[in-house]
């Protein structure tokens, strides 16, 4: 029972079952879906779920099932790399920041609070219009509205760890700083930034879709999760089953994340641990 | 107090300023030229150079961020190219609308995830907890817009209980006082526009308030757990008082505290998820003018309600750190 529980309850599991499997997909689409995702069928309009189409087809004709399955390519990789190039960027910042303290440190907490104050769908919107509509910028958009938290917590974790004695010991030696902040501050840092990472994934794909469904993010016609749904919406009512594959995709994809967001969080994070 | 309000508010403003650097680099960030996306194409080169002139493109950048910053300050936001209004009046339009969903919103989440929580954490382990743990999980993880869409398959196509979208039946007509629909019904005591305004306003407060109440539901059980546990409940309990009071009086009040704190800052989600939203329910907020502002390449307007949003968030968070130190004794403002 221990050693199970070590890998993880039957809902974790799940979860990592679903992302592998998206992962993977991500990779090979053509393994599950045979069919080309950007193939028009005039003739074939707005079919319901059957045999040869497991989903049904769209307004232009186009499998669904495909664009789904291929679509995790264009809706999970701009999540998860927004994440960590927004968590790259911040954590060094945030890292610089706290080590370095006085002017540095008060310039760039006081522009992390510009980032900070809009709600992050809106700073988007205004970053991603002002760039021009396309999946790229809003990734961008993302990266830029993102940064800041990273920077927040790198930089108050290192204020803390630059007074530890281990620290102190290592300067007193010699060491350079740059050599104090990535021999002794970012390894003890690196299991918090995890845990926001992985929570934070989630929420980016919901932040991402979000502005893809507006028409702000990926354009068509990229089988993206988002924009699907905001394609199939004019039909929504007549077949359901065309706004449902490309939902449930981002249901299950941000479901598991989150689940797996707090299994991390549960192993990594020091002050769970015991709990 | 009073130093304490004063700097906050000094700090704010250092925000807005920044920020509205960051919104004036924006708009010059876009490849087209503004004064050709005033008055289109057509426009003959002399009317370009002349509204070129007249709106100060063609001086140095510093000097047009001045101009930007003086004309923010007295609130004017800019036209918008596609209502051809001012951007501040159309925004004062647009803000009850969004005040009213936001409200509706937000008194949802207070009140059935504040309920949940509560009875989660007096009932540990119980059914209602399972769900109270479990349900949250998934409610983060739909997407408002596949809410939104589902509320209206099942509660307008399917069941034909509640409307599609807007906000009033369109054959009543409603003077505005407040431009909260459903109070001006109320004031007019115009039961029929109060039904329809109701009618109209719980689609689109429901998928709102999704995310704000799963936390709620959260954040109010592990509070209540939390308070449970400390000693003075003993102490209560000891004294022989009855659970409810004890619950009622001892728990909740002390467990209010961070929770109201914490959903006073979540009313950032409420207005960025306002966009999406309004958008698939037609509502007429600021949320729905960004979104045709966006589709539209209408800087002034994204940027407009960028800044009005940032200021009405800026202030609701220093409102709620006011609020704490009202009510938590504990807390020394300083």
């Amino acid at each position: 029972m221990r050693g199970f529980r070590r890998i993880g309850s039957v809902p974790q599991l799940a979860a990592a079952g679903i992302l592998g499997v998206m992962l993977v997909l991500c990779v090979v689409p053509q393994v599950v879906a045979p069919l080309d995702p950007l193939r028009t069928q005039p003739g074939r309009r707005l079919q319901p779920p059957s045999r040869a189409h497991w989903a049904g087809t769209d307004y232009l004709g186009r499998d669904i099932w495909s664009r789904v399955v291929y679509g995790a390519r264009y809706s999970l990789v701009p999540a998860v790399t927004a994440v960590l190039i927004a968590g790259a960027i911040g954590s060094l910042l945030g890292l610089a920041a706290g080590y370095a303290g006085g002017w540095t440190d008060e310039s760039l907490m006081r522009l992390t609070d510009i980032f900070l104050a809009v709600p992050p769908l809106i700073l988007a919107m205004a970053i991603a219009t002002a760039l021009g509509p396309s999946a790229r910028n809003a990734a961008i958009a993302v990266i830029v509205v993102w940064w800041p938290s990273y920077a927040r917590l790198a930089r108050a974790e290192a204020q803390v760890l630059r007074t530890v004695e281990y620290v102190q010991a290592a300067r007193a030696g010699g060491a350079g700083s740059l050599r104090v902040v990535l021999r002794h501050i970012l390894p003890n840092q690196v299991s918090s930034l995890v845990v926001k990472a992985s929570l934070d994934i989630g929420t980016v794909l919901l932040l991402l879709s979000g502005l893809s469904f507006l028409g702000i993010g990926a354009q068509p016609p990229t089988p993206e999760w988002g924009l699907e749904v905001a394609t199939s919406r004019q039909y929504m009512f007549e077949r359901p089953w065309y706004t449902f594959a490309s939902s449930a995709a981002i249901f299950l994809a941000v479901y598991s994340m989150n689940i797996l967001g707090d299994a991390v969080r549960e192993r990594l994070d020091p002050r769970l641990r015991h709990a | 107090m009073l130093p304490f309000l004063a700097r906050r508010l000094i700090l704010l403003l250092v925000v807005l300023i920044g920020l509205s650097a960051f919104t004036f680099a924006l708009t010059h960030l876009v490849p087209t030229d503004p004064a050709r996306a005033a008055l289109g194409f057509d426009a003959s080169p002399d009317m370009v150079s002349q509204y070129r002139r007249e709106m100060g493109l063609d001086r140095s950048l510093p000097v047009q961020y001045g101009l930007y910053l003086r004309n923010l300050v007295r609130g004017d936001l800019g036209v918008s190219i596609m209502t051809r209004r001012s951007v501040a009046e159309d925004l004062a339009r647009a803000i009850p609308a969004t005040l009213e969903l936001t409200l509706a919103s937000l008194v949802l989440s207070v009140v059935i995830g504040g309920a949940l929580g509560v009875l989660a954490a007096v009932r540990r382990g119980g059914l209602t907890d399972m769900l109270a743990t479990a349900v949250p999980v998934a409610q983060l993880s739909i997407p408002v817009f596949v809410l939104g869409l589902l509320l209206l398959l099942v509660f307008y196509r399917i069941l034909g209980w509640l409307p599609f979208g807007g906000r009033l039946d369109p054959s009543l007509t409603l003077t505005p006082i407040t431009g909260l629909y459903t109070v001006d019904a109320l004031v007019h005591g115009d039961w029929k526009a109060f039904r329809s305004a109701v009618l109209h306003l719980i689609l689109p407060a429901v998928a709102l308030s999704n995310l704000t109440l799963a936390e709620m539901t959260r954040m109010t059980r592990s509070a209540m757990l939390e308070t449970l546990g400390h000693d003075y409940i003993q102490t209560a309990r000891s004294k022989g008082l009855p659970e409810r009071r004890v619950i009622a009086h001892h728990v909740l009040r002390n467990a209010a505290i961070p929770v109201l704190t914490v959903m006073g800052l979540r009313v950032g989600f409420l207005l960025g998820g306002a966009v999406i939203t309004e958008t698939i329910f037609s509502w007429p907020g600021i949320g729905r003018y960004a979104w045709e502002g966006a589709r539209n390449v209408d800087l002034n307007v994204v940027m407009g309600v960028t800044l009005v949003v940032a200021l009405a968030y800026a202030l609701i968070n220093v409102a709620v750190d006011v609020l704490y130190g009202a009510l938590d004794p504990r807390v020394r403002l300083s």
